[in-house]
C-alpha cells in the first residue's frame, strides 16, 4: 500500500492563488553559472502582502533564485538568467530594466548582518540619500520610522552615532532589515537571515516578518523547517535546481503532494 | 509501507514504538471485548472479574502513548507523515481506551446478571452483534498496521450492519420487557450490553477515520448512513397480556 503521494517531478506551471494580486512572477526561468545550469524552467508567484518561504537542500538554486529577483548576479560575470521574472508584470530581466530602480523596490537582506563601517543613524541614512534629497528632519523621521519597523527603535534610540558593528548579532541583522524599509521598497528579500542567530533574535525577526507583510510582499529562504512552516503563508520545494511543489504553507508541512517534498521536511533519505 | 527511512534513526524507532503500543492496545481491547461477550453468554463471573482487571493495562497504554506523543512532538516537531502519524497514535489510543471502558461495562453487566435465567435466541443476537464489533475492530487495527484506507474505508461503510442489529435487538428487548415485567432487569442489563457494543462499532468506524486521514491526509468526504434509529423509536403505550 503506498501513500496518496506523487512521485512526478517538478512544477511545470502554477495556477493563481484566487483573490491574490501576483506582484512577482517567475515564468520559465533559467539560469546558468557558466556552463552550469542552476536553475531549469523555475515558475513561480510571490504574492502581495504574503510571505513564501522557499526551501530545499544546499545548491538547490534557493539563493539564486533571489539573487535573481533583483538581479544582483548581474555584478558577477558569467552569469546569465532567461525567461521572465515579471515585477508588477514588467519584467525585471529586461536588459532595459534601470537596475537602481529595481534594487529600491526589491530589497534585500543576507545570511550574515552586513552593517556598515558608519554609525546606526547613518547605515539606515545611506541609502535613502542615494535615492531620496530629504530635509535634516524628514530624514531623522524616516531613521526613526525605519528603525521602529525593523524593531530595533527602542534598543537603539539613545545612542544612534554608536557604530552599527558595536551591536548584537541580531541587533545587526535587524538594523539590516530596517536598512532595507528605509528606501521603502515594495518586496523584500531574506536569504537564510536567522542562521547565525539565537532563538530570541530569531523570534523577533520572525515577529517582525510578520508586521512587515502588511506593508511588503516578502521572500524568504531558510533551512529551518519550522521557521519557514511558522513564518509563510506560501511554501516552494526546490531540488537540484528545479521546484518540486508550491503550495500554501499549511498543505506543504501536513499533506505535501510530492513524495520528495515529503522526505526532505520530515528528513528521511531520498 | 513504502515510505524512506528517517535518517536520524532513533526518530524512526520512536515512531515504530508508538505503532507496537498502539497494535499491543488493540490486541489487549479486542480481548476485553471478546471475553466480556463469553463471560455474559456462559455467565461466567471469573472471566468477567478477570476482564474488567485486564481494562487496566488498556489504560495504562493510552497514558504511555499520550506521554511518548507530547514528548516526540516536543522534540522532533514533526511534520507532514510524521505529524500524522504521531495525531494517529493519539487519537486511536483515546478510541482504544474508550472500547476497553465498554467493554469493562459489559463485563460488569455480565457480574449482575450470573444467576438470572437468558432467554437463549436474546443472548444469540447479543453475541452475534459482538462478534460483529469484534470483526470491526480486528479489521480497521489491520489497516492501521497495513496503512490501508481502502480496507479502513470498508469498515466505516460496515458500521451500519451493527446499529441495524442494535435496532433491532432493542425492539426484542422491548417485547420481552412488555411480556413480563420480571424480565425488566434482566433486559435492562442487556440492552446496555448491546449499547455498548454499538458504541464499541462507532468507536470502530472512529478509527477507520484517523487510519484515512494517516494515509491520505484529510478527511473522508462521504456521507455514512446512520443506522442507529433507537433513540426515535416509540416504545407502545398498550401493555401486553
Amino acid at each position: 500500500m503506498s501513500l496518496a503521494i506523487q512521485t512526478e517531478i517538478k512544477v511545470k506551471a502554477v495556477t493563481p492563488a484566487e483573490g491574490l494580486e501576483e506582484k512577482v512572477s517567475v515564468r520559465h526561468l533559467n539560469f546558468h553559472y557558466g556552463e552550469y545550469r542552476a536553475l531549469a524552467d523555475i515558475n513561480v508567484n510571490l504574492y502581495q502582502n504574503k510571505v513564501t518561504a522557499f526551501i530545499g537542500p544546499s545548491g538547490c538554486g534557493k539563493s539564486t533564485l533571489l539573487r535573481i529577483l533583483n538581479r544582483i548576479y548581474d555584478l558577477y560575470p558569467n552569469q546569465r538568467a532567461d525567461g521572465e521574472v515579471l515585477l508588477d508584470g514588467e519584467n525585471v530581466l529586461s536588459p532595459k530594466q534601470d537596475l537602481n530602480l529595481l534594487r529600491a523596490k526589491v530589497g534585500m537582506v543576507f545570511q550574515k548582518p552586513t552593517p556598515f563601517p558608519m554609525t546606526i543613524y547613518d547605515n539606515i541614512a545611506f541609502g535613502v540619500r542615494l535615492y531620496e534629497q530629504l530635509s535634516k528632519a524628514d530624514l531623522d523621521a524616516r531613521v526613526e520610522d525605519s528603525l521602529r519597523r525593523g524593531a530595533l527603535w527602542d534598543e537603539v534610540k539613545d545612542k544612534l552615532d554608536a557604530s552599527g558593528l558595536s551591536l548584537s548579532g541580531g541587533q545587526q541583522q535587524r538594523l539590516c532589515i530596517a536598512r532595507t524599509v528605509a528606501i521603502r521598497p515594495e518586496v523584500i528579500l531574506l536569504d537564510e537571515p536567522c542562521s547565525a542567530l539565537d532563538p530570541i533574535s530569531t523570534a523577533k525577526i520572525e515577529e517582525l516578518i510578520d508586521v512587515l507583510k502588511r506593508d511588503y510582499t516578502i521572500a524568504i529562504v531558510t533551512h529551518n523547517m519550522q521557521q519557514a512552516a511558522r513564518t509563510s503563508d506560501y511554501t516552494a520545494f526546490m531540488y537540484l535546481g528545479e521546484l518540486v511543489e508550491f503550495d500554501n504553507t499549511t498543505q506543504i508541512f501536513t499533506n505535501p503532494r510530492m513524495e520528495r517534498t515529503q522526505d526532505y521536511i520530515t528528513g528521511r533519505f531520498g | 509501507m513504502d515510505t524512506h527511512e528517517h535518517i536520524v534513526r532513533s526518530y524512526e524507532e520512536e515512531l515504530s514504538s508508538l505503532n507496537n503500543k498502539i497494535a499491543k492496545m488493540g490486541g489487549l481491547a479486542e480481548q476485553v471485548l471478546g471475553q466480556s461477550i463469553d463471560a455474559l453468554e456462559g455467565r461466567d463471573p471469573d472471566l468477567a472479574a478477570a476482564t474488567i482487571q485486564q481494562d487496566e493495562a488498556i489504560d495504562e497504554l493510552e497514558k504511555e502513548i499520550e506521554e511518548q506523543a507530547i514528548v516526540m512532538i516536543a522534540r522532533r516537531q514533526p511534520l507532514a507523515y510524521d505529524l500524522r502519524q504521531i495525531m494517529a497514535a493519539l487519537r486511536i489510543s483515546s478510541d482504544l481506551e474508550r472500547i476497553g471502558d465498554l467493554g469493562k461495562n459489559i463485563a460488569k453487566r455480565a457480574l449482575a446478571v450470573v444467576g438470572e435465567q437468558q432467554p437463549k435466541q436474546l443472548m444469540l443476537g447479543l453475541k452475534h452483534m459482538g462478534e460483529l464489533a469484534l470483526g470491526q475492530l480486528k479489521e480497521v487495527l489491520d489497516a492501521y498496521i497495513e496503512r490501508d484506507a481502502d480496507r479502513a474505508l470498508k469498515v466505516w461503510y460496515r458500521d451500519e450492519d451493527i446499529d441495524a442489529m442494535y435496532n433491532s435487538l432493542f425492539r426484542e428487548l422491548l417485547t420481552y420487557m412488555m411480556e413480563d415485567p420480571r424480565n425488566i432487569g434482566l433486559c435492562t442489563h442487556l440492552l446496555f450490553g448491546a449499547k455498548n457494543i454499538e458504541r464499541i462499532g462507532d468507536h470502530a468506524t472512529n478509527i477507520a477515520e484517523t487510519v484515512y486521514f494517516l494515509v491520505h491526509g484529510n478527511a473522508i468526504t462521504d456521507q455514512r448512513p446512520k443506522g442507529d434509529t433507537t433513540s426515535s423509536t416509540p416504545v407502545p403505550l398498550r401493555s401486553a397480556g
